[in-house]
């Protein structure tokens, strides 16, 4: 259809400005996306601001040394960046078009992924079990919801990643599926820097 | 890569350059890896200083963690994250920094604020009797 325009209109410059509207949207999802991505790190920017303010209102209940266990918090550290390497290799594999590594290579990251919210959904069901849950005081208030909305994000990404996979197994590496790859990409690796946030403030910081 | 240009040959006229410098930082096996040992290495000291007890002061471990943390970020962003000036004609940075200015406003906001409050209006010593006769 613009190709019809352009035989039309041949001297007139919007021809070109058409021309160039048409190949952006593919390029400018990588830009949005990363767009959402800062706009999401707003929202931890306040909830850290709000852990910042109350984690040290205690109100007599238990503060952060008694209450976080550093060992099993390094093992999820070490979780969430075994799977941000994986990912990586999941990605070098996607653009040497080798379909069968690529999905291997998801499933570890999965299963890296699975593992990290698995030991943190253990951290917290043992905090409230011991009465520490966010009812408690205003310091737990605000780790279980800067901790845990993190965790909401890291069970949207392994609900993401389930998709994709199943998309890229049955698609393969379409132009689409690798749009959807690389912006998880972004999205998982992104998740990993909030992490490094949460774990030097909140955890090493309070057990301090 | 030859796939790669294939999917993008339909779009894209090739006088843009910046699209394909886009697709050139994906990153390769080595500065994944580079990352990822650099990460390992800048978690593991911070987690060493806390559960070691290894500074007496506990004010040089937190600066030293901070600005650990800090630095794993940038490090990330680097090599996972595939940040530079150039991705996406320069706006993926712009916005980086323009939300890092936002962050920076509301991180330090709201401590300061807050912590004026705490110091300024906080009615420790008042008595109950003392608190009837505010206005």
């Amino acid at each position: 259809m613009s190709a019809n325009t352009s035989h039309n209109a041949q001297p007139s410059g919007e021809l070109t400005f058409y021309l160039r509207e048409e190949h952006h949207p593919e390029q400018s999802t990588m830009l949005g996306f990363w767009i959402y991505l800062m706009s999401d790190c707003l929202i931890f920017a306040i909830l850290f601001a709000t852990y910042a303010v109350l984690g040290h209102s205690f109100a007599g209940g238990p503060d952060a040394k008694e209450l976080f266990d550093l060992k099993l918090v390094a093992i999820n550290t070490a979780m969430l960046l075994f799977s941000s390497i994986t990912y990586g290799f999941a990605m070098l594999e996607m653009e040497k078009g080798n379909k069968g590594l690529m999905l291997s290579w998801m499933v570890v990251t999965f299963f890296f992924g699975a593992c990290f919210l698995g030991i943190e959904l253990y951290e917290f069901h043992h905090l409230i079990g011991e009465g520490a849950g966010p009812w408690r005081s205003a310091f737990l208030s605000s780790f279980f919801t800067l901790v845990g909305t993190h965790g909401l994000h890291v069970t949207c990404g392994l609900v993401w990643m389930a998709v994709l996979m199943v998309q890229m197994n049955k698609l393969g590496i379409t132009a689409a599926n690798k749009r959807r790859m690389m912006t998880l990409s972004m999205f998982w690796h992104f998740l990993d820097v909030i992490w490094i946030g949460v774990f030097s403030f909140v955890y090493l910081m309070g057990v301090l | 890569m030859a796939s790669h240009a294939d999917s993008h040959a339909h779009g894209d006229h090739g006088h843009h350059d910046h699209h394909h410098g886009d697709h050139a930082n994906h990153g390769t096996f080595g500065s994944y890896m580079t990352g990822f040992v650099l990460s390992v290495i800048l978690t593991a000291i911070p987690f060493w200083l806390v559960m070691g007890n290894v500074i007496a002061d506990k004010q040089v471990t937190a600066v030293l963690v901070m600005g650990l943390g800090l630095v794993q970020i940038i490090v990330h962003m680097i090599f996972f994250l595939h940040m530079d000036t150039k991705s996406e004609g320069g706006w993926n940075m712009l916005a980086l920094l323009f939300t890092v200015v936002l962050v920076l406003i509301t991180l330090s906001g709201s401590l300061w604020v807050m912590h004026n409050l705490n110091t300024y209006m906080m009615p420790m010593q008042m008595t109950p009797e003392a608190a009837k006769q505010l206005p």
